[in-house]
């Protein structure tokens, strides 16, 4: 595998992010340029003067990678070039303040692959909720509290507003399942057209869990049928990852913080039964067991 | 080759003529009719750039720094709550260098809505580290877009520009213009060759984050190619005299002020008004003069200093209020002259808001106020034409 994100970065040990990334640049190859916005990533990887990036590399600002992707397309496909351009972004700008770019560059229908490393909260700026924290998560802005037991919003559904653009090229993917990542990233890269990939990327601060069981934490959040693999190609359901053996959400709760308190607060238990239900929604309708 | 013509037509075929790989923009008024003759120009092959019709000015500036940053040459065009949207994206394209030349048709901010002309919105904008240019006719706008390009994209300037043009006065006005000729402009204004470009057969990162380290010195950098903008600006709008033969001054033009005893400063259309005025106020034996500011970012300060030295006073009048303070141009005045052993009194004034007209009348009425003031200021800053009554 090249390595065309390069070490030294200053991700947090037990980090998932800088493993997706690497999987998709390796994927995508040199002849790549990247936008993102700010992130984690973005922070981590170029604090002037130094870059972990091997492939062309431009930040501008949280709510517009899209916009600068748009234009970086334009003037590869002015001179000819077929150089893959990519959005890697986390899911703050992506759900959230770059909604309206994201927009504008799916309806406009540039050849550009959005990737979202998807971590639920701003991670960047201390664990915040984002339009992405799952029900009842516990992030530093909608904390567990005598009145709370956290985040009390499901998760906005991205892939379905990809999918209502008409982007032809929509997956999730996961940290855990390189394979499927892999494949998925030279899809959408193949794809004329935009493409969005949305892959869980466990965040060892923000979801608190045992450094060295970040990959454990994501292929959990698969199995369980919380992150159901699949994909869309011109808007059909053309890809699911089975799951052989299907674990409850439970095995995947218990062992993160930002959900402990679903165990030891009143309404917990609760709570715990919704979120199994939300699980057993998207092995019904994903067909996820055979 | 001299025709009737829209000012917006004008500068969209002077932004033709600069060939720009991209145009992106989104629609609002009074900057719409530029745009819409951009699209036609690329509709009819006349423009052979890619014309993206964003999702708001956010985006549209956006767009063109992918596009600048890829090596290409790149224009959009907006106003006021447009403009105001983009702030946060006027400073990226400063700080990363990019030489994005932008018209902005002036016009008011809200609250209350208002969609006619002043200067509030590239005035608030001032700080962005833009350079900014106004124009007194759409003569001028033409020329100073192609000088624009010009000054942005030298290697030791690398500043993108505001091409500033009053609003409905100057955007939706017909009058008789020289448009421009496309080879002419493209010998004058060589291609654009970056060094550092978004390239995979040499990657580089843009816009990596500063530590306070290193921080202090990108902002140097930037304040230093204001300074030698400062002599680039009249250096490129000398060359421009000389290739087209019309001139419009450099960094500011001065009317009758050589002897003047009361001198106006200002920028803008409103300039035209002004020297109607000054001819008038001359024949009746009132040695008026005029100072227009063609740039006020960067300031200049020793320029200014230099075509006002002999006044005995200075009416500065613009279109723009900073609220809890006075005008804009009038502080940088006072501010640049206070270290120097120029003591003439300095007022200013607030006028034409909201597209309130200036007329004659008004100047005349700044003209006995800067007059008066030589005995002594009694105020040195007020709203020139203020409808008390209804207040």
């Amino acid at each position: 595998m090249q390595n065309l994100l390069a070490p030294g970065h200053r991700a947090c040990a037990g980090c998932s992010m800088p493993t997706v990334i690497r999987l998709v640049l390796d994927a995508a190859g040199t002849n790549t340029i990247v936008v993102s916005p700010t992130s984690c990533l973005e922070v981590t990887t170029t604090p002037f003067p130094e870059s972990a990036w091997v492939v062309p590399w431009i930040h501008s600002l949280f709510e517009n990678a899209s916009a600068v992707a748009s234009g970086v397309e334009v003037m590869m496909k002015r001179q000819c070039k077929d150089t893959n351009v990519l959005v890697i972004g986390g899911d703050g700008s992506t759900f959230d303040i770059g909604m309206g770019s994201n927009s504008g560059m799916f309806e406009r229908g540039h050849k550009v692959a959005y990737i979202c490393y998807d971590n639920e909260a701003y991670m960047n700026t201390g664990v915040q909720r984002s339009g992405s924290t799952p029900f009842c998560a516990h992030t530093t802005t909608t904390p567990a509290g005598e009145l709370s037991l956290g985040n009390p919003r499901p998760k906005k559904d991205m892939p379905a507003i990809a999918l209502a653009h008409g982007v032809p090229y929509v997956a999730t993917a996961s940290v855990a399942y390189p394979v499927d990542l892999r494949k998925k990233v030279e899809r959408a890269l193949q794809t004329q057209g935009p493409s969005y990939i949305q892959v869980n990327a466990p965040c060892i601060t923000g979801w608190t869990f045992d450094a060295g069981t970040t990959i454990e934490i994501a292929r959990l959040a698969v199995e369980t049928g919380l992150w159901p693999l699949f994909e869309y190609v011109n808007g059909e359901l053309t890809e699911v990852k089975k799951i052989r053996r299907i674990k409850l959400v439970d095995e995947y709760l218990k062992v993160q913080g930002r959900y402990k308190h679903l165990y030891k607060m009143p309404g917990g238990a609760e709570i715990l039964r919704s979120i199994q239900d939300i699980a057993d929604k998207n092995i019904a309708m994903y067909k996820l067991v055979d | 080759m001299m025709k009737v013509v829209e000012g917006s037509y004008a500068v969209a075929h002077a932004a033709m003529c600069c060939s720009p790989d991209v145009v992106s923009a989104y629609p609002i008024t009074p900057q719409t009719h530029i745009v819409e003759h951009l699209s036609q120009l690329v509709a009819d092959g006349e423009l052979r750039a890619e014309f993206l019709t964003v999702d708001s000015e956010f985006s549209a500036l956006s767009v063109l720094v992918g596009v600048s940053a890829a090596g290409g040459r790149s224009y959009s065009s907006t106003t006021s709550q447009g403009l105001a949207l983009m702030y946060e994206v006027l400073y990226n394209v400063s700080g990363m260098r990019l030489p994005i030349v932008m018209t902005v048709a002036n016009r008011a901010l809200s609250a209350p809505l208002n969609i006619w002309n002043d200067q509030q919105d590239s005035i608030g904008a001032r700080d962005v580290g833009w350079i900014q240019l106004y124009s007194e006719n759409v003569q001028e706008a033409v020329d100073t877009t192609v000088q624009a390009y010009k000054i942005a994209e030298s290697l030791e300037i690398m500043t993108p520009v505001m091409v500033c043009m009053d609003g409905f006065i100057l955007t939706h006005v017909y009058e008789p213009v020289e448009l421009l000729d496309k080879e002419q402009v493209a010998d004058f204004l060589p291609p654009y060759r970056p060094t550092d470009i978004l390239d995979p057969q040499n990657p580089k990162t843009f816009g990596a984050f500063a530590d306070p380290s290193t921080y202090t010195e990108f902002r140097y950098l930037q304040y230093e190619a204001h300074l030698k903008a400062l002599s680039k600006i009249e250096n490129v709008a000398k060359e421009y005299a000389e290739v087209f033969g019309r001139d419009f001054g450099g960094l500011l033009d001065a009317y009758q002020a050589d002897d003047a005893e009361i001198i106006i400063v200002t920028m803008g259309s409103v300039v035209g008004t002004i020297k109607e005025a000054i001819d008038g106020l001359r024949a009746e034996g009132t040695k008026v003069g005029l100072v227009k500011i063609r740039s006020y970012r960067p300031f200049p300060a020793q320029a200014l200093m230099k075509e006002l030295k002999n006044a005995d006073v200075i009416a500065v009048i613009e279109k723009d209020i900073c609220v809890g303070n006075e005008a804009a141009l009038l502080t940088d005045i006072k501010a640049a002259f206070y270290n120097s052993n120029l003591r003439m009194p300095i007022i200013g004034f607030a006028a034409g808001l909201g597209g309130r007209d200036i007329t004659i009348k008004d100047i005349r009425k700044a003209v006995e106020k800067a007059s008066a003031a030589r005995k002594g200021i009694e105020s040195q800053f007020e709203f020139l034409t203020l409808r008390k009554e209804i207040l």
